[in-house]
């Protein structure tokens, strides 16, 4: 199942028809080197004053944050620290919906402690999984500042949350699906919409 | 947002048997990522239960299960509340029924029971089912753990036993689980038997004839009286059972001697076990009794890993009966 950040429930189900591309797979990874050069200006992790460390929220962050991470290290040749954080525990909608799978948690050994942490997800839709990895975040340290780098920012905010580092915004319905879909997970890059 | 909804549709968790096998890996997986969330971080606190509450209701006495159900909530921020029956109503006289109903509608969302009669959980489920707390505005159902029943079941016990083979051994599956000792007074053999065998291990219960239960046959279990012909076998665990004295009214065993040389887990049988293999005890141990002091010291002996796996368990268990929406 590829797709995360569906609208009205039981909207899915995969069709050619009716589904429009927004990121091809070539897209896809100018997309990630952008935001990587945009994360490189913003917290110079090749020698600026706070270390930075890359988090990635399941399932799909987790694969865009270590993407990420080695373009920062092409580039710059710094090694950034990645982990992922699943903010499920955290989450203020547990009691409308079925329970829900954990995922992995995995800080990196240095902590996040005075860091600069970027949190790394594929779509920022409500906010809350970000509101949620917020206090998930607090219970494990007290970085320096923490931003958030997202894929596609499709809208609807239910919070006052805004990204960072944005690949790509694109205007939607809110019962239309936005699909990400990684090599790690999907087997192809792309994203659309449907 | 991860995405995938797997609400196992646990109203109660009363047994392992007939628990299903996606159920009890959907625990298991769950108390792994516990143990993940927890893990290396300074507050040890989730939000995730905040404003549920968890009463521990024990008509038997427990070091372990009772603070391990407890840790698990209050790590979860539910509010727990300890009931022993000796310092409660229960001694002047009230019923389990009107104890359970008073319980549910002071507004317990989960009743953790321990009960020296089989059954007990089960009867407090069914009749708090079918009261419903409707006239307390409240939508939800109380949600009863059993924390052990008699001889019956101890399904946490098994879970947690579960949980610590997947951690020593990589996997369950496959796994040739041996459980000795006194099965006849043991839920935690018996909830073992039944989950080990649904998780797709294979158990073979080593045990005198006197202290077998009626009915044995029909578990899906081996049964040998000969614990060295069982190690020979090469198992992969070894699950050493507490004799329980205070059970046993009767002749079982000629004396405890004679049982400590026949199913006792001494040095010398535990060095004939292979390398990888595990042993496990659910305690409290009777050293010299059922184990060798220097076989439950030594590395094999995941003993104070089941009790932290325990924590983890339980918490499993109170997030898939209380996190999600209701189960119907």
């Amino acid at each position: 199942m590829p797709s995360r950040r569906r609208g009205a429930p039981g909207s899915g189900g995969a069709s050619a028809e009716g589904e429009r591309e927004l990121l091809s797979a070539a897209d896809l990874a100018r997309t990630v080197a952008r935001v990587a050069h945009e994360i490189i200006e913003r917290t110079a992790p090749d020698g600026g004053t706070a270390p930075v460390v890359l988090l990635g929220l399941p399932t799909r962050g987790t694969y865009l944050a270590r993407r990420l991470a080695e373009r920062i290290g092409e580039i710059t040749g710094a090694v950034v620290p990645t982990g992922t954080l699943d903010p499920t525990l955290y989450r203020d909608d547990l009691r409308l919906r079925p329970t829900r799978a954990l995922a992995e948690t995995e800080l990196p050994p240095g902590g996040i402690d005075d860091a600069v942490v970027v949190l790394v997800d594929d779509v920022l839709f409500s906010g809350r999984t970000v509101r949620a990895a917020l206090d998930a975040l607090r219970d494990h340290g007290r970085p320096r500042a923490v931003q958030l780098a997202v894929l596609v920012d499709r809208g609807h905010r239910e919070l006052p949350i805004r990204a960072d580092y944005v690949g790509k915004n694109v205007p939607t319905n809110r019962s239309e699906d936005v699909a990400v879909r990684l090599v790690e997970v999907d087997g192809e890059d792309g994203v659309s919409l449907r | 947002m991860t995405g995938t909804d797997t609400s196992i549709g646990l109203r109660h968790l009363l047994s392992t048997e007939g628990l299903r096998r996606e159920q009890a890996e959907a625990l298991l997986d769950t108390a792994a990522g516990m143990e993940q969330a927890l893990t290396g971080r300074a507050v040890r606190k989730l939000p995730t239960l905040r404003g549920r509450t968890v009463v521990t209701l024990f008509y038997e006495n427990s070091t372990r299960t009772r603070v391990s159900f407890e840790v698990a909530g209050k790590w979860m921020s539910a509010d727990t509340i300890n009931v022993s029956a000796s310092a409660s109503s229960v001694s002047k006289g009230e019923s389990l029924r009107d104890t359970a109903a008073t319980l549910g509608a002071v507004g317990a969302d989960c009743l953790v029971v321990r009960h020296p009669a089989s059954g007990a959980p089960h009867r407090i489920a069914a009749w708090l089912d079918r009261v419903g707390h409707s006239h307390l505005g409240r939508d939800g159902h109380v949600a009863v753990v059993n924390a052990g029943d008699g001889t019956h079941e101890h399904p946490t016990q098994a879970l947690l036993d579960a949980a610590t083979l997947r951690r020593r051994l990589g996997r369950v599956e496959g796994a040739h689980v041996a459980v000795v000792g006194d099965v006849l007074h043991s839920r935690v053999a018996r909830s073992n038997a039944h989950l080990l065998a649904t998780l797709g291990a294979r158990v073979t219960l080593v045990s005198p004839p006197t202290l077998l239960p009626v009915g044995v046959e029909t578990w899906p279990v081996t049964v040998s009286h000969d614990l060295d012909a069982t190690l020979a076998q090469g198992p992969d665990a070894v699950m050493m059972l507490r004799v329980q004295a205070e059970r046993m009214h009767g002749a079982f065993f000629p004396s405890a001697r004679e049982y400590a040389v026949r199913f006792g887990l001494s040095q010398q049988r535990a060095d004939h076990l292979p390398d990888h293999a595990v042993v496990l005890h659910p305690g409290p141990a009777v050293r010299g009794m059922e184990i060798a002091s220097s076989v439950a010291d030594s590395d094999r002996a995941a003993i104070a890993e089941q009790v932290t796996a325990g924590v983890h368990v339980r918490m499993a268990v109170l997030y898939h009966l209380l996190a999600g929406e209701d189960v119907a």
